[in-house]
């Protein structure tokens, strides 16, 4: 056992890291929101960095690499807020022609647990195909068989919704048991973003409590304060343990069981991410509470990654269904 | 990223299970009444059965008799203790976990021969005189004192919250031998046996009603020069060394345990009824435990990290304090649900019908403790914004 980064992994997601320092600074999202926050650029690019090729095969064009380099990968788009349907359109490369290669948007829907409340597609103006998921297989819609209606005012500026009124049936490009995998997979992606929001919360909160003076000294010398980011910080730890896991156990599965490996991560980073990024308004104080410093968009990709793969809730019973199974 | 166990952690799993499967039920249960000496003969049998069988001091050096086990070897057997319900380590704490290790580095050979091999067998019980009435989170404020006259210190002072006092053989005391250094620099660790005249011992009964820890009156206690652990006024360095074994590994295996814990409660629920029907019915119930059972599959998750981390830069991580902050909490959280679920019979310290009350308020209770002693969490949380996060410093 050794887990730890490898030197590859830690090359991989300083790669990555500073792609995305480069490309996605908070002026640069700042001038995503005016726009459709999908910049075909930007996505072209993320693909030449591998991002959606990242798990196939290099026979077909991919990288060759594991969901453990995988969740690195999603946690460092997570920490830069960058936009976009990244999981789904990663999640179906090899599947669907194009989107390896960042020529085809492919978002979707996860309709396998208890669906509630509306039919909301997130990104649909960008998107070349739609995946749903549904208990009885994969389907593959075409977004122009949709009459969606937009959402005015979204949660996430960088996430534009569309309201559906209904759904097709679509093409079948898979069974219920893809179905539940692509699920699975698509939940430890989504947590690896939530870690990376974890973590950016906690450090902006950091270094503005170092700088931010009251009462004639920084702020993160008041213990109140400090122990705040004390506590974001090993919240961030745990779910960075629990990430990493579910990505070694998917491309292990001797090792664990996946599915309990996975409902770990995606509950725990989940709502790591939310206390993380409600800890970083606290610390901003009344600058906090404004639309010009970035923790909102932390707090409301939270809700929009949250909502997708499973919710904490539904994560918890069958964490639950496990837990029983072994009792 | 590697979770995979090798094929000799394997070996040593199958062995070590193989063991435990027929060690385990032959000890017995635990003594439950409040007599401290039963108590230690339990733990310290047990200890030995560990050492003649090749897994006591599972992290200590070979050549101190331990086992010398690779760390993953160790997470394996904290483990495999925690799913066989092997005895606690008990009245051993003080000894195997930081007093034994902090003699290995800084003992004397003659302090190495009279206290190691003693410990490993179960021997020897040890207990830490640390704490005063006026310094606890505040260590460094200690004022028992300790003057040199001849080949002995006299001591006098006041210890408290010592645990196993009552049946330890030496204590690990820390004296103040230069009231007029800073508090940082006129401390000593002293090795003190707990037979000798001026030292009085008494009960000090915690909220659970039991004797294990106690307030140890020192007065002109004439402690030989040759118990002396490393310089006089270096005592401080050393604590330090202490501490670090403390908070090291040493609540591996319980926090594994909880998992069992967590997979009793379920089936305690299944059997406790509620509105004609089990309580495994409750959705609220079963979210909150399935959200339990996510935190501490993610804190085992930390352990490993952490661990592997440690065998990549050869120092343990700082996310200890992290570790013991989360899981202390998770533990009385644990506590509570199992409080609520068996309802009225948790008024009873003893099992009522088919119900474990009794060990289900013990755990509740005792879990209290877990964020109070060994640094409490707000002084875990002083240290990861301290020395992780860089924030501005305590006053010291
Ligand atoms: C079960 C148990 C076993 C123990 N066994 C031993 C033993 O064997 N040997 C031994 O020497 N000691 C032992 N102790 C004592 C233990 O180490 C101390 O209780 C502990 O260090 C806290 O010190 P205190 O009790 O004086 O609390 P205080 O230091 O008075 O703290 C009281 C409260 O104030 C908070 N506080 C204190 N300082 C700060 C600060 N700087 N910032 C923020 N909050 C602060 C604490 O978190 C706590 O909530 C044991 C304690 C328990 C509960």
């Amino acid at each position: 056992m050794d887990f730890q980064l490898t030197e590859d992994q830690e090359a991989l997601r300083e790669g990555i890291r500073s792609f995305c320092d480069g490309r996605f600074t908070f002026d640069a999202l700042r001038e995503l929101e005016e726009k459709t926050a999908v910049d075909r650029e930007l996505w072209s690019e993320l693909a030449e960095m591998g991002v959606f090729g990242l798990r196939l095969p290099e026979s077909e064009g991919g990288v060759g690499l594991g969901f453990a380099d995988a969740v690195l990968v999603f946690a460092e788009l997570g920490r830069r807020l960058v936009p976009g349907p990244l999981a789904w359109t990663q999640l179906v490369a090899g599947r669907i022609d194009g989107a390896a290669t960042g020529e085809v948007v492919v978002g979707g829907l996860d309709l396998r647990g208890p669906v509630g409340g509306p039919l909301v597609v997130e990104h649909l103006e960008q998107l070349d195909a739609l995946v749903v998921l549904r208990r009885d297989g994969v389907a593959r819609i075409d977004p122009r068989d949709l009459d969606g209606t937009l959402v005015e005012r979204p949660l996430d500026p960088h996430t534009p919704i569309h309201r559906l009124a209904s759904l097709p049936e679509g093409e079948r490009i898979g069974d219920g048991a893809d179905a539940a995998r692509l699920r699975l997979e698509g939940a430890a992606l989504v947590a690896g973003q939530l870690l990376g929001i974890a973590e950016m919360s906690q450090e902006l909160a950091t270094e503005y409590a170092r700088t931010r003076e009251q009462f004639g000294r920084p702020i993160g010398g008041f213990q109140a304060v400090k122990h705040i980011l004390a506590d974001a910080f090993t919240r961030q730890e745990l779910a960075r343990a629990a990430v990493y896991a579910a990505g070694a156990t998917l491309d292990d599965p001797e090792v664990g069981s996946v599915a309990r490996a996975v409902s770990t991560a995606k509950l725990v980073a989940g709502e790591v991410a939310m206390k993380n990024a409600r800890a970083c308004i606290q610390v901003h104080g009344g600058m906090g509470y404004t639309w010009e410093i970035p923790a909102h968009y932390y707090l409301k990709r939270t809700w929009v990654l949250e909502n997708v793969f499973g919710t904490i809730d539904e994560h918890a019973e069958e964490m639950a269904e496990h837990v029983d199974a072994d009792a | 990223m590697d979770l995979r166990y090798s094929e000799s952690d394997q070996k040593f799993r199958a062995e070590l299970r193989a063991w435990l499967r027929d060690a385990v039920p032959a000890h017995g249960d635990p003594p439950r009444g409040a007599d401290w000496s039963e108590r230690r003969d339990y733990d310290t049998a047990w200890q030995r059965k560990l050492y003649d069988a090749g897994y006591a001091g599972i992290n200590w050096p070979k050549e101190f008799g331990g086992r010398d086990a690779s760390l993953t070897e160790q997470l394996v057997y904290y483990e495999e203790v925690a799913r066989a319900r092997a005895p606690y380590v008990g009245v051993n704490f003080v000894g195997l976990l930081h007093g034994g290790p902090t003699l290995m580095a800084e003992g004397s050979p003659e302090q190495k021969e009279r206290h190691i091999a003693p410990i490993i067998r179960g021997e020897q019980v040890w207990c830490q005189g640390f704490s005063e009435p006026g310094a606890g989170s505040d260590l460094a404020a200690l004022s028992t004192r300790a003057e040199l006259d001849g080949d002995a210190y006299v001591v006098s002072g006041h210890k408290i919250w010592t645990s196993f006092a009552q049946v330890a053989d030496y204590c690990e005391l820390l004296v103040r031998t230069d009231p007029n250094a800073p508090k940082h620099r006129g401390i000593t660790w002293l090795a003190m046996s707990m037979d000798l005249p001026g030292i009085e011992i008494r009960p000090l009964p915690t909220l659970l009603g039991s004797g294990e820890f106690s307030e140890v009156f020192l007065e002109n206690v004439r402690i030989p020069l040759e118990c002396r652990v490393g310089a006089e006024n270096d005592g401080w360095r050393i604590t330090n060394v202490t501490l670090s074994f403390e908070r090291g590994t040493a609540f591996a295996s319980d926090m594994y345990q909880l998992q069992q814990s967590l997979r009793d409660l379920t089936a305690l629920a299944r059997r406790v009824t509620r509105d004609d029907a089990s309580a495994w019915e409750d959705r609220a119930l079963r979210r909150e435990v399935g959200h339990l059972a996510a935190e501490l599959d993610a804190i085992w998750a930390m352990v490993k990290y952490t661990v592997s981390e440690a065998g990549k830069t050869g120092v343990p991580g700082m996310t200890g304090s992290c570790i013991k902050l989360y899981y202390s909490e998770l533990k009385q959280r644990l506590g509570e649900i199992s409080m609520r679920l068996i309802g009225r019979a948790a008024l009873a310290r003893d099992d009522l019908d088919d119900l474990p009350s009794g060990e289900i308020v013990h755990s509740a209770l005792q879990s209290l403790s877990l964020t109070i002693a060994a640094g409490s969490s707000q002084i875990q949380r002083n240290i990861i914004s301290e020395r992780i996060l860089g924030l501005p410093r305590e006053p010291r």
